[in-house]
């Protein structure tokens, strides 16, 4: 689209190939430099520090803590298949799965409900899911501190129903319920968009050829939804993934994930090569996701 | 889909019993809080009497202002610099063809798919070698604080502002901004009275993800801030890591109950952005801008 | 006399290396003309259009507008206003805001431009609605109000871009009619896009057949009707016979099943040439009546017939491969024929069009 080219080229000579190029030219300036701030901006403060990370992920470790630059080694790749790491990686995958899983569980019939309202009830309907996901989510996580406490609500009320007081705090459960409970909201909107713009008439045809309801469900509702249910579960596997303040507000010692232990390396431990080997295989998983993810045909992010 | 599709009775009712229990397990912990940070006890869980005393003792206590304050400071500029830079670049990636486009728009997206602990961890190491150089080359001291915390949440927040303001671009009908310059204005004439007035809806859209993201920055903020130069959540969270008392939940309640109360006003405020920039009410359109998905 | 309104000369766009829009278009465009630029889908008329208003700009050629040559001028410096087919109208303003759009960027004084906005919409009969958004009015008062936001700014020459294409049949052609009463009256170079042939007969002076990129034919609408000078126009404009036949001496032609007829005179003797038959000109006659003195006729059996309450139309077989299609109006007491019957297929040669097969 060209709709003014600086006033050098407002030449009042009939076109020529040359002139349209430099038109075009002087286009495609125009817009190079509006991107320019952002350009800057992003190869300064992310390209740079992303590839900082991927250098020192190859440096060593001195014996003060510093991070040396040579001796260039794998040493801290390594270290990432030894037992403990694994351990680690593998509670973190499996915690980031179930999440989703759940995640994925509870909000389908919960956007279908909304779905299927009408239009104005809609509306209210997902301003209420979205009050709480914009709520900081430091405290949202936090609350549940509170109520997972062996003093907290939910104790109180076993107890008075004459049980015992729930040891859930700084468990595998309190970690996943706090996950489910972050990312909920991640997971039903992408879901609800989908299935809002979805025709359903096609179900109505699937009906009309004698299919039942859940049949029409499986062959028909549930794969047109799928553009939804891959951006949802995208959306809250990375971040389940790579959790840091959950697991560290409702996680025990014996439920280290990577969010931690690659926290830990930097402001406990001081290993800069190993957390940034760390860091750098977490996010590997997590582009191995994300193309997954577009391979799986959703159309943008 | 329109006025409703019909559902079959007893489906239908176990969907509704689904959607109103998951409605109370996300609002009842944030209830509770509130609830509690009104306990007069010493002890979190344990309700005695309702009192303000954890208010009053909150705003007492200095570090809890002081890291507001930071916060505020912080959150303000990092959104006022990343809604224009982003928006800035959503028009450059949507509206023109430049050499480097492509890559552009990679790199545009990598900070949405990368997780905040990698994204800590990259901002302290670059923060580290960047000192450690200007420090030599200049004699100068500069250490991480709120200069460094501020830079980093510009860096995460314009992918976001970029991708709402786009989705909002995209549905733009180019015929417009032809049509004004057939109306005889210049670029700057038609941004000014056509593109932006009805992209503004996005770009409150995508300010509001910025500010919600650097209120909310816990792991970053962590890496990056230096001594005296903390934020309300690092702080909070610091706290938290040490023991729960009720002035956390005291400190919490404002906050939540501030991001609640922002969270309505920009939605009231993008309705009304909406209506007049005469579009439907489209709860999917509305979706698009505010979730930047 | 007035310069001419719009000047193309050696017009040829290019995208890319290999896909050419628009191959080296001469046109002139008179004062005051109602022009019309008629083809198919992705003919470029759209481009060419585009080019003279200034969002496009040509790879090469001169475009000029009364003599001034345009260039690479952006489209807020030429004397040119469009009517987008989308209308274009922009959602967050009123009516009269939209309308005033153009003068108040050209910094026209407060009091003209709203002397010059009523007087306009007044012309066009939007006075009420003057404070309404655009999503509050119907398809065709948009129409209108991009049509008056165009012309307050009493531009050189309006362009207007398959306009009334969003609207229904009867408000379209109500519209054709208001749009050729208004260029009439306000006097400016009205260049209009289409594809609806019939559309661009009724309203334009003059019309610009296109196809593929290049103008294939310029001329009043009777002309480009009675006398196409190519196969595509020939077949584009109205409903067309065409028969291939060989010349075999002046003015007489031999059809492929030996039949001789008469044709215009212009081909060479042995050469393949098409006849062009409007089915209005065609006449279906009994096998004993009386033909008038010069006319061709051939033997045809009847295979159709369609009634379409003021005309009938017949498809009938001449052994040539395929059917010729006649036109008979439905007047009282007209003779019909039947499916099966045979008939005399008759016509005057000077009826006809020679194009080039």
């Amino acid at each position: 689209m060209t709709l003014a080219p600086p006033a050098e080229t407002e030449a009042t000579a009939p076109a020529t190939p040359e002139l349209e190029r430099a038109a075009e030219k002087a286009e495609s300036r125009r817009g190079f430099f509006i991107s320019l701030p952002a350009y800057v901006y992003l190869v300064l403060l992310f390209v740079i520090p992303l590839l900082l990370v991927f250098v020192y992920s190859f440096a060593t470790r001195d014996a003060t803590g510093l991070t040396v630059l040579r001796d260039w080694n794998l040493g801290s790749y390594q270290r990432l298949f030894t037992p403990i790491v694994l351990e680690i990686f593998v509670r973190s995958l499996v915690l980031a799965v179930v999440t989703t899983a759940i995640c994925l569980g509870l909000a389908y019939p919960f956007a279908y409900y909304i779905a299927t309202r009408s239009p104005a009830l809609r509306n209210l309907l997902l301003i209420l899911v979205m009050i709480p996901f914009w709520s900081n989510f430091l405290v949202r996580t936090y609350a549940w501190r509170v109520i997972l406490g062996s003093e907290g609500p939910l104790s109180q009320i076993s107890t008075a129903l004459g049980g015992e007081p729930i040891r859930l705090l700084f468990t595998n459960a309190a970690v996943l319920i706090g996950l489910v409970y972050g990312f909920m909201p991640f997971m039903v909107l992408p879901l609800y968009a989908a299935l809002e713009r979805m025709d359903w008439r096609l179900v109505e045809a699937a009906r009309d050829l004698y299919a039942d309801g859940w049949t029409a469900f499986r062959k028909v509702t549930f794969p047109l939804s799928l553009p939804g249910v891959i951006a949802g579960s995208i959306l809250v596997f990375i971040p389940s993934l790579g959790a840091y303040v959950t697991p560290a507000l409702l996680g025990g010692a014996n439920t280290v994930l990577m969010g931690d232990y690659i926290v830990s390396q930097f402001l406990a431990a001081r290993n800069w090569p190993f957390g940034s080997a760390l860091s750098f295989a977490v996010m590997f998983v997590m582009l191995l996701a994300t193309i997954f993810y577009f391979r799986a045909g959703a159309k943008t992010l | 889909m329109n006025e409703g599709t019909a559902t079959r009775p007893l489906f239908d009712r176990l969907l509704a019993i689904n959607a109103w229990v998951l409605y109370v397990f996300l609002y009842a912990p944030i209830f509770l809080l509130i609830f509690f940070s009104f306990n007069e006890n010493d002890n979190v869980g344990i309700w005695t009497q309702p009192s303000l005393r954890w208010y009053g003792e909150m705003l007492q206590d200095e570090r809890v202002i002081g890291a507001l304050r930071n916060s505020l400071i912080v959150a303000l500029i990092s959104t006022l610099v990343s809604t224009v830079v982003g928006t800035m670049l959503a028009i450059a990636l949507e509206r023109y063809q430049f050499r480097g486009r492509g890559t552009l728009d990679g790199i545009a997206y990598l900070p949405i798919i990368i997780p905040d602990v990698t994204m800590a961890v990259m901002l302290l190491i670059f923060f580290f070698q960047a000192f450690g150089i200007i420090n030599d080359a200049f004699g100068i001291r500069l250490t991480n604080g709120l200069l460094t915390i501020t830079l980093s949440h510009i860096a995460f927040s314009i992918s976001f502002v970029a991708v709402v303001v786009r989705a909002r671009l995209a549905q733009f009908d180019n015929a417009l901004e032809e049509a004004a310059a057939d109306l005889y204005a210049n670029r700057w004439q038609t941004f000014r009275k056509v593109t932006l007035p009805l992209i503004a809806p996005g770009v409150a859209g995508g300010a509001l993800l910025a500010l919600t993201l650097s209120l909310d920055d816990v792991v970053v903020t962590q890496f990056v801030s230096g001594a005296g130069s903390t934020t309300l959540p690092v702080y909070v969270f610091g706290l938290v890591r040490r023991g729960v008392t009720p002035l956390i939940n005291a400190v919490s309640t404002v906050m939540l109950v501030a991001s609640m109360v922002l969270v309505a006003v920009s939605l009231g405020f993008q309705r009304g952005a909406e209506a007049r920039s005469q579009r439907l009410s489209d709860p999917d359109a509305l979706l698009e801008e505010i979730t930047a998905t | 006399m007035a310069k001419p309104a719009v000047e193309l000369e050696g017009v040829t766009k290019r995208f890319g290396d290999d896909v050419v829009a628009v191959k080296g278009i001469e046109l002139t465009i008179e004062d005051g003309e109602f022009f019309s630029l008629l083809g198919p889908s992705g003919c470029g008329k759209t481009t060419t259009l585009r080019m003279i208003a200034g969002f496009e700009f040509p790879t090469e050629g001169s475009i000029r507008v009364h003599g001034a040559e345009m260039g690479l001028k952006p489209p807020n410096q030429r004397p040119i206003n469009t009517v987008f087919q989308s209308y274009a109208l922009f959602p967050h303003m009123t009516v009269a805001e939209n309308v005033a759009f153009g003068l108040n960027m050209k910094k026209v004084e407060k009091s003209e431009v709203q002397r010059r906005v009523a007087r306009v919409l007044d012309q066009v009969q939007l006075t009420r609605r003057a404070d309404a958004k655009p999503s509050q009015l119907s398809g065709g008062m948009q129409q209108r109000v991009a049509l008056a936001r165009a012309l307050v700014n009493e531009p050189e020459v309006l362009l207007l871009d398959e306009p009334l294409g969003a609207l229904d049949l009867k408000l379209r052609q109500a519209m054709q009619v208001e749009l050729k009463d208004l260029q009439g009256r306000v006097g400016i170079t009205f260049i209009y896009v289409t594809h609806d042939q019939e559309e661009a007969l009724t309203m334009s002076d003059r019309i610009g057949v296109m196809s593929e990129g290049s103008l294939l034919q310029v001329g009043r609408s009777e002309e480009i009707y009675e006398h196409p000078n190519s196969r595509f126009v020939a077949d584009f404009i109205g409903d067309i016979n065409l028969l291939d036949v060989t010349m075999i001496g002046a003015g007489r032609a031999r059809l492929g099943t030996g039949v001789e007829i008469g044709v215009p005179i212009g081909a060479e003797v042995g050469g393949s040439v098409t006849v062009a038959l409007r089915p209005e000109r065609l006449e279906l006659y009994d096998l004993d009546e009386q033909i008038p003195a010069g006319h061709n006729r051939v033997k045809v059996t009847v295979t159709r017939r369609l009634y379409y309450g003021d005309v009938y139309f017949y498809d009938v077989d001449a052994g040539i491969g395929s059917e010729i299609e006649v036109k008979e109006e439905n007047r009282p007491g007209v003779e019909l024929y039947d499916v099966g019957e045979e008939a005399y297929l008759v016509w005057s040669p000077e009826a006809a069009n020679l194009v080039s097969s």
